[in-house]
């Protein structure tokens, strides 16, 4: 791995650091392979309970690679792989938190519009920054946004590249909180380190639930967490939580 | 480096910038405007310089935008004071306040309109005994820019802030004391010893940390209890990095002054 760095700094927490300073991490194909190849064994891992991605202290990543871009031809982009790529991302079933300080521009933005949760550093900066280059976001940027944001917000953002500042970041949702830059990544590992003492199954079904909001109807959504409901009463987690809850101890989960 | 309109300095860590228009009362055009705001955005970036202290040259402070460069004929279209205020006062006033060091104004003499604005965006104001501020602007039919609706109601309250901007008083030095709205009033021959002193002083202490008290005063005036109190918890975090803090606590312990190195 040449493009990004893994360690695994609390118990059961993975960080992925983009490590391509000097292209201020712009995603190309390569260092999405690599995330993908990544995210794939921590999911295999029992071990690893939650996954951080962040970028450095003034990057988080500033778009895709131009160079890679500017050589598809309309041919050559329908049989490319980035798409499959962001789609295996999409998949990762554990919780992904992105850190995000300094820019998060284009890919980079949609990269963490991927993020279960989004800390930013109050230097952050988002942009879609493709209208200016005669493009659109093509990782699921106009979708994922309007989604969080709405129509509205989306539309501007879309069409004029406007920088967006981390505060409004932070109002508009599309990040769960604001941080001192050098502080972003320790408390996201504070609060993956939360999520990772809690039951791994009730967190995998609470992501699945969620992640289904915007595929399903609300009736369908209502059912599909019933059976999510139902499925983990069969887990010996959820006895255990109930019985230290009640016996006023700390609940040892165990997966299963 | 050559100025037309200010007098730069840097001594003993400490950066001063003179406003030197002093036949136009110090008042800005668009020279002086760049000029300032070039020293300015080259002292945030200069960990050499860890205090800065705006003062002028002359018998006026600063008389805030010379008209001389502004269209007054009244047949003419209505002027877009806007696009002046975007392009340099807002920015100007952000680079006071966003200054990672103290930024200590001496005020010398009348500071009206913008130039009394300017001096109430900086961290520590001193003004000589016969100095005096003008809220000038109601006068002409304006509002307070540069940040005169914002800092006024927060250093004086909103009584005496109402009163400031909607009279354009002049108010002496000895008066805006009273008033919380500046520091300290000092005798005129001696304002520029007492700045430099307070400056040498600042530019010996732990800059990172009161880089964080300014962060932290600034956003008070915006957050709420709880939201302040978490911010405060985050830089406390920052400060507790710092090597200042690390040499502040073994000089305590050593019993010996500590030796700050800003960072």
């Amino acid at each position: 791995m040449q493009n990004i760095k893994i360690s695994f700094p609390k118990a059961g927490v993975a960080l992925i650091e983009l490590n391509r300073p000097e292209k201020r991490n712009a995603l190309n194909n390569a260092t999405l392979q690599e995330i993908v190849n990544c995210l794939q064994s921590l999911d295999a891992d029992a071990a690893v309970k939650a996954v951080i991605v962040t970028g450095n202290p003034t990057c988080f990543a500033a778009g895709a690679d131009l160079n890679e871009l500017a050589q598809l031809d309309v041919v050559s982009i329908q049989q490319d792989r980035r798409p499959q790529l962001w789609k295996c991302i999409d998949e990762f079933s554990k919780p992904l938190i992105m850190a995000v300080n300094g820019y998060a521009l284009g890919a980079g933005f949609e990269l963490a519009l991927h993020g279960d949760m989004v800390l930013t550093g109050d230097n952050a900066q988002f942009a879609l920054p493709e209208i200016g280059l005669g493009m659109l976001p093509g990782a699921g940027g106009t979708q994922r946004l309007a989604r969080l944001v709405g129509q509205q917000l989306t539309m501007r953002w879309a069409m004029t590249g406007e920088m967006i500042p981390a505060q409004t970041a932070v109002q508009h949702g599309i990040s769960s909180q604001i941080c001192p830059a050098q502080l972003t990544v320790q408390y996201g590992l504070e609060l993956a380190e939360k999520i990772a003492r809690q039951a791994p199954l009730a967190i995998r079904v609470i992501k699945q639930s969620l992640k289904s909001i915007h595929e399903v109807t609300l009736s369908q959504g209502l059912k599909l967490e019933r059976q999510h409901f139902v499925w983990l009463a069969a887990t010996q987690d959820r006895q255990e939580g109930i019985s230290a809850f009640l016996e006023k101890r700390k609940p040892e989960f165990r997966g299963v | 480096m050559d100025y037309q309109t200010i007098i730069v300095e840097e001594k003993n860590a400490v950066g001063y910038l003179t406003f030197n228009r002093p036949k136009q009362l110090n008042s800005f055009n668009e020279t002086m405007h760049q000029e300032v705001s070039s020293v300015m955005k080259a002292w945030a970036k200069d960990s050499a310089v860890r205090t800065v202290v705006i003062s002028a040259e002359g018998r006026g402070f600063c008389a805030g935008q010379d008209l001389n460069d502004r269209v007054v004929d009244p047949n003419a279209d209505a002027p877009d004071l806007g696009l002046s205020i975007e392009k340099y006062y807002n920015p100007l006033i952000k680079l006071i306040t966003e200054m990672p060091k103290p930024v200590i104004c001496a005020v010398n003499g009348v500071a009206a309109g913008a130039g009394a604005n300017i001096a109430l965006a900086c961290d520590i104001v001193i003004a000589a005994r016969s100095a005096s501020f003008i809220q000038a602007f109601c006068r002409l039919g304006l509002v307070p820019d540069s940040g005169g609706t914002w800092f006024l109601p927060r250093l004086v309250g909103r009584a005496q802030a109402m009163g400031l901007a909607m009279l354009g008083d002049k108010i002496p030095a000895e008066r805006a004391v009273q008033l919380g709205m500046i520091w300290q009033a000092v005798e005129d021959d001696a304002l520029k010893s007492e700045a430099e002193k307070m400056a040498e002083h600042l530019a010996k202490q732990p800059t990172y940390g009161l880089s964080l008290i300014k962060k932290a005063i600034n956003a008070a005036a915006h957050n709420n209890l709880d939201d302040q109190l978490i911010l405060e918890r985050d830089l406390q975090r920052l400060a507790g990095r710092s090597s200042d803090y690390k040499e502040g606590v073994q000089a305590f312990m050593q019993k010996r002054t500590p030796e700050y190195k800003g960072c």
